[in-house]
């Protein structure tokens, strides 16, 4: 093999990783989102929201799978797009 | 009057594993992209170990208000302090005033103290509720857990130290969003537990 197809088939092969990284990190919000709304599917009685008559302060503040939710969308709007274009520009 | 006023134990769980579950993705995500990307904007570097030293503080009024025993206030004090030196270390490492890998090892005494205390300070048996249940399995996942921080500290370049202490924190989100003040723990629930509530 020559010297030139080795250093095109590295450079493809680095490629495809970063490319790969950069779906994971993309992925990794929506996955977080996705896993609180099955979770609020799930145990519907746990978004004390959906029934607030009657519930304490607390317990409305306490909405666990909304929190998953949140996070995971709060990740993908504000950190993943800076990461994966840092990453874009390392290639 | 305090006590009428303070949340409940289960809400304070869960909103310290929505703090675990940013640290982990904040983890996993630098983990993926290798810490060079990762730091190549100065603010993201502070970013995990600011949040992880504000989780320190953060416990301090959970060990000072939910002293329902001493064992448990002794225990919340252990994991303010271990998570704020773990914090601290690492935001020296980020702003550069610390240089040798060797401080990875702060996050490795922190997750053994922590495992420690969690298995020491539940004083009932595995199926006692879901909570006990819940503390032997934090306790023993952060204990074996703890080996991550101290392959980093040797490999700091390794995938595998590197998603392990990730995914460690990860785990910490999910056993801490299953705890319930008083619930049964695969059917079982002990008579001198309580009444389960949802």
């Amino acid at each position: 093999m020559s010297a030139n197809i080795a250093h095109e088939l590295k450079a493809k092969t680095g490629e495809r990783a970063r490319s790969l990284r950069a779906r994971v990190v993309l992925a990794l919000g929506p996955a977080t989102a996705l896993g609180g709304a099955v979770w609020a599917v799930v145990q519907p009685w746990r978004l004390t929201l959906l029934h607030p008559h009657g519930q304490g302060l607390y317990w409305l503040l306490a909405e666990p799978p909304l929190y998953v939710v949140l996070v995971g969308i709060l990740f993908r709007l504000l950190l993943a797009p800076g990461i994966v274009a840092d990453l874009e520009a390392d290639r | 009057m305090i006590a009428g006023i303070e949340p409940r134990a289960e809400f304070v769980h869960w909103w310290f594993a929505t703090g675990f579950l940013i640290l982990g993705l904040l983890l996993f995500s630098e983990a993926i992209v290798g810490s060079e990307v990762w730091g190549r904007r100065p603010w993201r570097r502070y970013l995990w170990p600011s949040f992880m030293f504000g989780m320190g503080v953060l416990m301090w009024p959970v060990s000072t208000f939910f002293t329902n025993s001493t064992i448990h206030m002794v225990a919340h004090s252990m994991w303010a302090q271990v998570l704020m030196l773990a914090g601290a270390a690492e935001l020296g490492v980020a702003r550069g005033k610390l240089h040798s890998q060797y401080w990875r090892l702060t996050s490795a005494l922190g997750l053994a103290v922590s495992g420690g205390a969690l298995i020491v300070h539940e004083q009932n048996h595995w199926l006692f509720s879901r909570a006990a249940f819940l503390h032997h399995t934090l306790g023993w996942t952060v204990l074996v857990a703890a080996v991550f921080p101290v392959l980093q500290a040797v490999k700091p370049r390794s995938l595998t130290a590197a998603t392990g202490f990730a995914t460690t924190f990860l785990v910490i989100a999910v056993l801490l969003y299953c705890d319930r003040d008083t619930a049964p723990i695969f059917g079982h629930l002990s008579f001198y537990a309580g009444v389960p509530h949802r």
